[in-house]
C-alpha cells in the first residue's frame, strides 16, 4: 500500500509545525457551544410482509415507521439550526431473511451508530447481539414481545413501541373502571396472536377480571376482498361466538389480521369488541387531538398525504430523544447518548400530557397509552385511581421486581 | 297603576343613577371558550355572565386593541383572527394569519400583533391598521408563547417542540438570540421593569427566569404541592402585577395558580382554582386576577391583596384565554 504525495509530505514536517497542527484541530473543541455537530440516525428494517388490514378503509402504508422519522429529522433539524447541530437519516433495508451484518455494516459505514430499527423481536435480537453492534444504540420501533422487556433485555436496545403487557394492561383497567370484568377471549392461531393472548390472560389476573372462556380462528387469512364475502363472514362469526357462558366484553387478539374486524355487530350476544380490533390499546391514533396532538398529525399528513400510524409514532418518538439527547447534552456518541436516557434528566415532551422516560430495568419507554375505537378516542390508560409508588405509568407492563433485566444498576 | 309607572321608573332612574356613579368599576371579563367555539362575558361587578357570542372555529388566545373598543381573537381552526367589536358584540374584521394561530401579543403601540402560528414554526407579524401580514419570521417547532417587552423592542417566543425562547429584534424583525428552557415552553412574560423574561415549561414542569439583557437563565423556579404528582404541575399562564413584586403561575392539572415573590423568586403559596387552569388576567386595578380553568368550564376570580379564590363563574366549554377591561 502506497501513501499518497500529500500524506507523505505531512511526515516531512518539522516537530514544531505539527504541534501546531494539532491545537489548531483540538482547539475548537473547547468551544463546544458553537461547534458544528452533525448527527446521523440510522433505520434498519426487513423487507417482510406484513398482514394488510382486513379493512379496505384503512391505509396500507410502504413506509410505516419510516415516514415518523423523517419528520423527527425535521423536527430535530429545525431545533439544531439554532444550536449549530445537523441531523441526517441513512435507510438501510435488508431483504426477508437477509444480512443483517451487512446492513449495519453500511449503516455504520456511513456514520450511523444511533439505529431505529424495525425488526421483529428475534431478529432485533440477532442484531444487538452482533459483535458490532456493541458500540450503536439500538431503538426498537416494531417488536412488542415481552420478552425483550423480562428476560431478553439488551444494553445496547431501547424499547420505544408499548410491550404487548402495556397494552393489554391498559385496556384492562379501563375494562375494570366499566366493570367489565367477565371477558371472552377469542385469539388467532399465530405466535404474535397467541402472545398479546398471553398478554391478556396476565392482564386479567392482574387487574381482577375473569377469562369465562378462550376459543381459537383456526381458519386462514383469506383475501381482503370479496364481492359477496359478508355473508360468509356473518354465518363464520355467529358460529365462533355462539353457546358461550354469560359474559361482559369479547376480548380479540388479532394481530394477524384475519379475522378480528369481522367481530363488531356480527357476534351470538350482544357485545363490546376490544383488544386488536373494536377498541384498540395503542400508542398513537389518528383521532388522537389532545396535549397539542393535531400539530403532529397536521404535521404528519402534510408531509405523507396519510395518516400517522403507530409505528409512525414511535419512530418519531426515537429519533425525537436522539434529538432532545443532542440538544440537551451537545453529545451525539452512543455512550454519553445512553447515560443521559436512562438519567433523571432526560424528559421528552410527545404529546402525551406529560414527559416521556425510559425504565432504568429494561429500557422500555415509560408512556400513556390511547384507547380508541374506529374514528374516535375513548379513553387514555393509566386509568384515574391506579396508583405505583413510582408513577401511574409503572401500572402498565411488567414492573422493575416481574422482570429479570436489571439493566443500568 | 300611575304609581306602578312611576314605581319602575324610579327604580330605572336609581339603577342608572347606581351605574353612572361608578363607571370605573365596572370590569368586564371575556373568556374564549376553545371547544365552545364562543366568548363569554362576564360582569365583575356582578360576578356573573351576561352574555355569550358564537365566534369562529376553537378560540383561544384573545387580547384587547389598545383602545379596548376590540377583542382580537386567535381562532385557531379557523386559521385567521377575529376583531370583536366589544359595543356591537359583532365580529368586524377578520385578520389574516398563518395556519392555526394560538397565540399572540399587541406591541405596546398597539400597532403590530405577533401571531404565533403552531403549524409552519413561523411568528406572523401582522400590521392592525392595514389588516395585512407585514412579515414572517421563522422560529423553533410549535410556535406557542409570546411575550413582548414594556418599550417594544424585543419580541420573545417560545416553541414547544424545540424547547426555546427565541429573541426577536422588533425593529428588524430578526430572530436574535434563542435560550433553551424545560420541556415545552408555553408562555412568555416580561417584568414590568424589561429586565427579565418569565418563560413556563408545561411537560418540563418550570419556569425560567431568563436575564433580558444577558439571554441567560438566571433561575428556574419549581413548583412542589404537597399530595400532588409532579407529572401533573405543568406551569402555563404568568401574570406578574405592575408593581412587579408579584408573579401568579397557573400550573395547569395541578389545579392551582403559584403565587411567587418575584425578587426572591420564592414560592410563597398555592392557590386552589379550577380544573387544568390555563390562561390568567387582572383586572385593570389589579383588584382581582381571573382564571380560566378548561376542565372545570369556569373562570376563577382571585382577590389579588388577600390571596384568596372569592368566586367561580361556570362559563363556556373549555374556557382558555382571559381578558378583561
Amino acid at each position: 500500500m502506497s501513501i499518497g504525495y500529500p500524506l507523505r509530505s505531512l511526515w516531512r514536517l518539522p516537530l514544531s509545525l505539527w504541534i501546531s497542527l494539532v491545537t489548531a484541530m483540538l482547539a475548537p473543541l473547547a468551544a463546544a457551544d458553537t461547534q458544528p455537530l452533525h448527527v446521523t440516525i440510522g433505520y434498519l428494517s426487513e423487507a417482510v410482509a406484513e398482514p394488510a388490514p382486513l379493512s379496505l378503509v384503512e391505509v396500507v402504508a410502504a413506509d410505516k415507521g419510516l415516514a415518523g422519522a423523517k419528520l423527527a429529522i425535521d423536527d430535530n433539524q429545525t431545533t439544531g439550526r439554532f444550536l449549530n447541530q445537523t441531523y441526517e437519516l441513512k435507510e438501510q433495508s435488508v431483504p426477508a431473511g437477509g444480512d443483517l451484518k451487512a446492513g449495519l455494516d453500511a449503516l455504520i459505514g456511513q456514520g450511523a451508530k444511533l439505529i431505529v430499527t424495525d425488526l421483529t423481536a428475534s431478529r432485533l435480537l440477532e442484531l444487538a447481539d452482533l459483535p458490532e453492534a456493541k458500540d450503536v444504540l439500538i431503538f426498537n420501533v416494531h417488536a412488542e414481545d415481552d420478552r425483550l422487556r423480562i428476560t431478553d433485555c439488551r444494553f445496547n436496545v431501547f424499547n420505544v413501541v408499548p410491550s404487548y403487557a402495556m397494552k393489554a394492561d391498559a385496556l384492562a383497567e379501563y375494562l375494570a373502571v366499566k366493570k367489565w370484568t367477565r371477558w371472552v377471549l377469542i385469539a388467532g392461531k399465530n405466535d404474535p396472536d397467541k402472545a398479546f393472548a398471553a398478554a391478556l390472560q396476565r392482564a386479567a389476573k392482574k387487574f381482577g377480571s375473569k377469562i369465562v372462556e378462550e376459543r381459537t380462528y383456526a381458519y386462514d387469512a383469506g383475501s381482503r376482498r370479496s364481492d359477496t364475502g359478508q355473508q360468509q363472514v356473518n354465518k363464520q362469526m355467529i358460529e365462533l361466538t355462539q353457546r358461550l357462558p354469560d359474559y361482559d366484553v369479547l376480548v380479540v387478539s388479532d394481530e394477524s389480521e384475519v379475522f378480528g374486524e369481522y367481530l363488531p355487530y356480527r357476534l351470538w350476544d350482544p357485545r363490546p369488541v376490544v383488544g386488536t380490533q373494536g377498541l384498540v390499546p395503542t400508542a398513537w391514533h389518528r383521532s388522537q387531538e389532545q396535549w397539542g396532538g393535531m400539530q403532529l398529525q397536521h404535521r404528519f399528513e402534510q408531509q405523507n398525504h396519510r395518516w400517522m400510524l403507530e409505528r409512525d409514532y414511535s419512530a418519531w418518538v426515537a429519533v425525537r430523544a436522539i434529538g432532545e439527547s443532542v440538544t440537551r447534552t451537545g453529545k451525539a456518541d452512543p455512550a454519553d447518548m445512553h447515560q443521559y436516557l436512562v438519567s433523571d434528566a432526560f424528559t421528552l415532551g410527545a404529546f402525551k400530557g406529560q414527559g416521556l422516560t425510559f425504565r432504568k430495568w429494561d429500557q422500555q419507554l415509560r408512556q400513556p397509552l390511547v384507547l380508541a375505537s374506529p374514528l374516535m378516542l375513548v379513553s387514555v390508560s393509566p386509568q384515574e385511581g391506579f396508583l405505583h409508588q413510582r408513577t401511574p405509568l409503572d401500572t402498565l407492563g411488567y414492573d422493575e421486581p416481574e422482570s429479570s433485566c436489571h439493566l443500568n444498576q | 297603576m300611575k304609581s306602578i309607572i312611576l314605581f319602575v321608573s324610579s327604580l330605572a332612574l336609581a339603577l342608572s343613577g347606581s351605574l353612572l356613579a361608578t363607571p370605573a368599576a365596572a370590569y368586564t371579563a371575556y373568556v374564549s371558550n376553545e371547544k365552545g367555539n364562543s366568548i363569554t362575558i362576564v360582569d365583575l361587578d356582578k360576578m356573573a355572565v351576561t352574555g355569550t357570542v358564537p365566534v369562529g372555529a376553537r378560540p383561544r388566545g384573545i387580547t384587547l386593541s389598545h383602545d379596548k373598543k376590540q377583542l382580537f381573537i386567535c381562532t385557531s381552526d379557523a386559521d385567521h383572527i377575529e376583531v370583536l367589536d366589544l359595543d356591537s358584540l359583532k365580529v368586524v374584521n377578520i385578520l389574516p394569519s398563518g395556519p392555526d394561530p394560538e397565540l399572540f401579543t399587541l406591541s405596546p403601540d398597539g400597532n403590530r400583533l405577533y401571531v404565533a402560528n403552531e403549524d409552519n414554526n413561523m411568528v406572523t407579524v401582522l400590521d392592525v391598521k392595514q389588516g395585512n401580514v407585514a412579515t414572517e419570521i421563522p422560529v423553533g417547532t410549535e410556535p406557542e408563547g409570546m411575550g413582548v417587552s414594556p418599550d417594544g423592542k424585543w419580541l420573545v417566543n417560545t416553541s414547544e417542540t424545540t424547547s426555546m425562547a427565541h429573541f426577536i429584534d422588533t425593529s428588524t424583525n430578526q430572530l436574535v438570540d434563542s435560550v433553551l428552557v424545560d420541556t415545552r415552553p408555553r408562555f412568555a412574560q416580561f417584568t414590568p421593569d424589561g429586565k427579565e423574561v418569565w418563560v413556563s415549561s408545561e411537560v418540563g414542569g418550570t419556569v425560567s427566569v431568563i436575564d433580558a439583557t444577558s439571554r441567560k437563565i438566571a433561575q428556574k423556579i419549581t413548583f412542589a404541592i404537597p399530595g400532588i404528582r409532579k407529572e401533573t404541575i405543568q406551569p402555563v399562564g404568568i401574570a406578574i402585577t405592575n408593581d412587579g413584586k408579584t408573579a401568579f403561575v397557573a400550573l395547569g392539572p395541578a389545579n392551582r395558580v403559584a403565587v411567587i415573590d418575584v425578587a426572591s423568586r420564592k414560592v410563597e403559596q398555592y392557590l386552589l382554582v379550577g380544573q387544568r387552569v390555563w390562561e390568567m388576567a387582572f383586572t385593570p386595578d389589579e383588584k382581582f386576577l381571573v382564571s380560566a380553568n378548561g376542565e372545570s368550564n369556569d373562570i376563577s376570580i382571585i382577590d389579588v391583596a388577600a390571596l384568596k379564590v372569592i368566586k367561580s363563574v361556570t362559563v363556556g366549554e373549555l374556557p382558555w384565554g382571559v381578558a378583561i377591561r
